[in-house]
C-alpha cells in the first residue's frame, strides 16, 4: 500500500483572545490508501484540527501536509476549496444537510462544481442513494428523514463525486445504536468494496472497532503504542 | 443556471419573511411608478398643450376681465389665425357642491381655436340658432345623463340675471369631444351674447383671450406685440401660451417633481435598510449551510455570488411587479380620463430598473461579502 496521505511534523497553533493555544505538537502521520482509519482521543485532543488540516478546511502553522503527494498546506483559499470538490467527502456529526433542498438535491450539490450535465449528475445522484439505501426517499427534505436516513444522504453526498478520502467527525455522534451500527457498517462497506480511505474522527470506541486502524490523539501528540489492526 | 436550485431554496428559507419583503418592494415601487407616473404624465400633458394657442387675460388679475372690443384688434395682428374667448360662469347644478365647468363663449371661434375638437355641423348649427343653447363634451353627457333636447338649469354664484335670479336655463343642442385635453377641459359653453345680454352686470367683458397663430416660432414675438398694443390703457394684456399657461397652474399645486421624488427617495432609503436586514438576517442563519457549501468546494467568490443573486433575484422580481402594477393603473380609465391616453413612460421603467439593480446590490453586498469572509472550522464550530 502505498501513503496517499502525510503528515510531516505538524504543529497548529490558535490565538484565543490574545493567549496563544498550541493544539498539535509537531504530528508525524501517514495514511495508506485504502485505509479505514480511527482518530480517538480525549476532547480537546486535537482531533478535528487534525481532521480539518487533512481534509483542507485549515491551514498548519508550520510543517506539512501532502494530500497524494500534493502539498495542500502551500495552497492559496481558492485552490484548496477546488481541491476538496474534487478530493474530499465529508461526514459530519449533525449531517449537516441543507434543509430547504430535498435528499437528492443535497446529494447533488457536490456534482454543481463538476462539468457534468444534468442527466449526468441525476443518474449520480441516484446510484448514491441506491448505494446508501435511500432510492426511495429521493423526494424527501431532511425534516422528513430519521437521524440515521439523513446520514445516509450525508454520506451519499460524501461519495457522489467520487473523492479520494472521506473524512468523517463524529458520525455517529448524534445516533442511536442501531442507527450508528447501520451508519458503520456502511461505512465500512465502502471502505472494503469500493476501497474508499476514510480517516475518522470518534469518541465511541464500538465504532472505532470497524476501522482497521486506530489512533488516539492526547494532548495535541499521536500516543505511543498504537492499536494497529491489519484490514479483515 | 445550475446554481438556481440553490438560490430559489435560499431565497423561500423563510417563505413568509421573504413574502413580506418582496410585498415591501412590491408597494415601494408601485409608488415609484405611480408618482413618476404622474410627474411624467403631467409634463407630458403639458407639452401637449400646443404653443400656437395663446391666452390673453388681464395684467391685473384675470377675474378683472378684458373688454370684448379688443377682439377685433387682437384679430388684425399679423400671425394670428383665429381669436375666440371664455368668461368664467362658475357654474353649478342644483346645489353649489356639485359644479359644472361652464363658459360662455362664441363657439365659431372656439372650434377655430381648439382644431382637436370634435363638433357636429348640426349641433354648431343649433348652438346658432338657439339663444340659450348650450353645447356640452360628451364626458359631461354621459357622466350627468344629459342628452340633446334636455332643458337644464345651471346656477351660479357669481351671475345675477336681470330679474334677480341666480338660475340659468339652457337647453341642450349638442355634443362635442374633447378628449383630447383630458377631463381638466371645460365641457359646457353658453352663447356669449346670450349671457350677455341676460346678465345684471359686466357687460362687454370677457376673462380669457384665445388665439392661434400661424406659426408656433412667433408665439413669443406675437405675445408681445399684442401686450404692446394694450400697454398703458386701462385694460392691459397678459399674453402667454398654453402650456406656460398650464405649467403655471401646476406649480400652484407645488413642485411635483421635487414631491415626488422625495417621497420616492425616502421609500427607497427605508427600502434598502429593509431589503439589507431581510438578507443579513438570512446569511446569518444560514452561517453553517453556508459554511457547508465551502467546505463542499464552493469558493469564496462563488459563495458570493450566491448570496448576491439572491438579493438579485428577490428585488428585481418584486419591482417588475410593482412596475407591471403601477403600468395598469396608470393605463385604468380614471387616469385615462385625466390624462388623455396615457402610457407608462419608457423613462420610468428604465430607472425603476436601475433603482432596482441599484437597490440590489446595495442591499446585496454587505451579506454577500460577509458569506465570502466566513471562516470554514469557525463557523462549523459554531462560533
Amino acid at each position: 500500500m502505498t501513503a496517499i496521505v502525510s503528515l510531516r511534523n505538524v504543529k497548529k497553533s490558535y490565538l484565543r483572545g490574545k493567549q496563544k493555544v498550541e493544539v498539535l505538537h509537531g504530528v508525524d502521520l501517514e495514511i495508506q490508501s485504502g485505509e479505514f482509519l480511527a482518530l480517538m482521543g480525549p476532547s480537546g485532543s486535537g482531533k478535528t484540527t487534525m481532521l480539518n488540516l487533512i481534509a483542507g478546511l485549515d491551514q498548519p502553522t508550520s510543517g506539512e501536509v501532502s494530500v497524494r503527494d500534493q502539498r495542500i498546506d502551500k495552497l492559496s483559499r481558492g485552490a484548496l476549496a477546488e481541491w476538496r470538490s474534487r478530493n474530499i467527502g465529508f461526514i459530519f456529526q449533525f449531517y449537516n444537510l441543507l434543509p430547504v433542498l430535498t435528499a437528492e438535491a443535497n446529494v447533488e450539490v457536490p456534482l454543481l462544481l463538476t462539468n457534468l450535465s444534468r442527466a449526468q449528475r441525476r443518474q449520480r445522484v441516484q446510484t448514491a442513494l441506491q448505494l446508501v439505501g435511500l432510492g426511495d426517499r429521493v423526494k424527501h427534505k431532511p425534516n422528513e428523514l430519521s437521524g440515521g436516513q439523513q446520514q445516509r444522504v450525508a454520506i451519499a453526498r460524501a461519495v457522489v463525486a467520487d473523492p479520494t478520502l472521506l473524512v468523517c467527525d463524529e458520525p455517529t455522534g448524534d445516533l442511536d445504536r442501531q442507527s450508528a451500527e447501520e451508519i458503520m457498517n456502511l461505512l465500512q462497506a465502502l471502505n472494503r468494496t469500493q476501497g474508499k480511505t476514510i480517516v475518522m474522527v470518534t469518541h465511541d470506541p464500538k465504532a472505532a472497532e470497524y476501522a482497521s486502524r486506530e489512533l488516539h490523539l492526547d494532548k495535541g501528540q499521536l500516543a505511543q503504542g498504537v492499536d494497529a489492526r491489519s484490514v479483515a | 443556471m445550475k446554481y438556481f436550485s440553490l438560490i430559489w431554496a435560499g431565497l423561500w428559507r423563510k417563505r413568509t419573511r421573504t413574502v413580506f419583503t418582496m410585498l415591501s418592494v412590491v408597494v415601494a415601487f408601485l409608488l415609484f411608478g405611480l408618482l413618476q407616473g404622474f410627474n411624467q404624465g403631467f409634463h407630458t400633458l403639458e407639452s401637449n398643450q400646443d404653443l400656437d394657442r395663446l391666452y390673453i387675460t388681464a395684467k391685473s388679475n384675470m377675474t378683472d376681465g378684458l373688454p370684448i372690443a379688443h377682439l377685433s384688434r387682437i384679430k388684425s395682428v399679423p400671425g394670428v389665425k383665429a381669436v375666440s374667448h371664455w368668461t368664467y360662469f362658475g357654474g353649478f347644478y342644483q346645489n353649489a357642491k356639485d359644479p359644472v365647468p361652464a363658459f360662455a363663449t362664441d363657439v365659431d371661434g372656439l372650434f377655430a381655436v381648439y382644431k382637436e375638437m370634435k363638433v357636429k355641423p348640426e349641433y354648431l348649427d343649433a348652438m346658432r340658432k338657439t339663444r340659450n343653447g348650450a353645447l356640452i363634451s360628451e364626458a359631461i353627457a354621459k357622466a350627468r345623463g344629459w342628452k340633446v333636447g334636455d332643458r337644464v338649469p345651471i346656477g351660479t354664484s357669481i351671475w345675477t340675471k336681470k330679474d334677480g335670479g341666480s338660475t340659468w336655463d339652457f337647453e341642450i343642442v349638442g355634443t362635442f369631444d374633447a378628449s383630447r385635453y383630458g377631463q381638466g377641459f371645460p365641457g359646457f359653453y353658453m352663447n356669449y351674447t346670450y349671457f350677455d345680454e341676460t346678465s345684471a352686470f359686466g357687460h362687454g367683458v370677457i376673462h380669457y383671450y384665445l388665439v392661434s397663430i400661424v406659426d408656433p416660432h412667433q408665439a413669443q414675438q406675437i405675445s408681445r406685440q399684442i401686450d404692446a398694443l394694450f400697454a398703458n390703457s386701462s385694460f392691459e394684456t397678459q399674453t402667454q401660451t398654453e402650456s406656460a399657461m398650464v405649467l403655471q397652474a401646476l406649480k400652484q399645486l407645488g413642485d411635483l417633481s421635487f414631491i415626488a421624488n422625495s417621497i420616492v427617495g425616502a421609500v427607497m432609503f427605508t427600502l434598502l435598510f429593509l431589503t439589507a436586514n431581510t438578507m443579513m438576517q438570512s446569511v446569518r442563519e444560514r452561517t453553517s449551510e453556508l459554511a457547508v457549501l465551502k467546505t463542499l468546494g464552493f469558493s469564496d467568490g462563488k459563495v458570493l455570488l450566491l448570496v448576491l443573486t439572491e438579493a438579485l433575484v428577490l428585488c428585481l422580481f418584486a419591482a417588475a411587479m410593482g412596475l407591471l402594477v403601477s403600468s395598469a393603473v396608470f393605463s385604468s380609465p380614471p387616469m385615462k380620463a385625466m390624462f388623455g391616453n396615457p402610457h407608462m413612460p419608457a423613462i420610468v421603467i428604465g430607472m425603476g430598473a436601475a433603482i432596482a439593480l441599484l437597490l440590489s446590490f446595495a442591499s446585496g453586498l454587505p451579506p454577500a461579502w460577509r458569506a465570502r469572509q466566513l471562516n470554514i472550522v469557525d463557523a462549523l464550530a459554531g462560533r
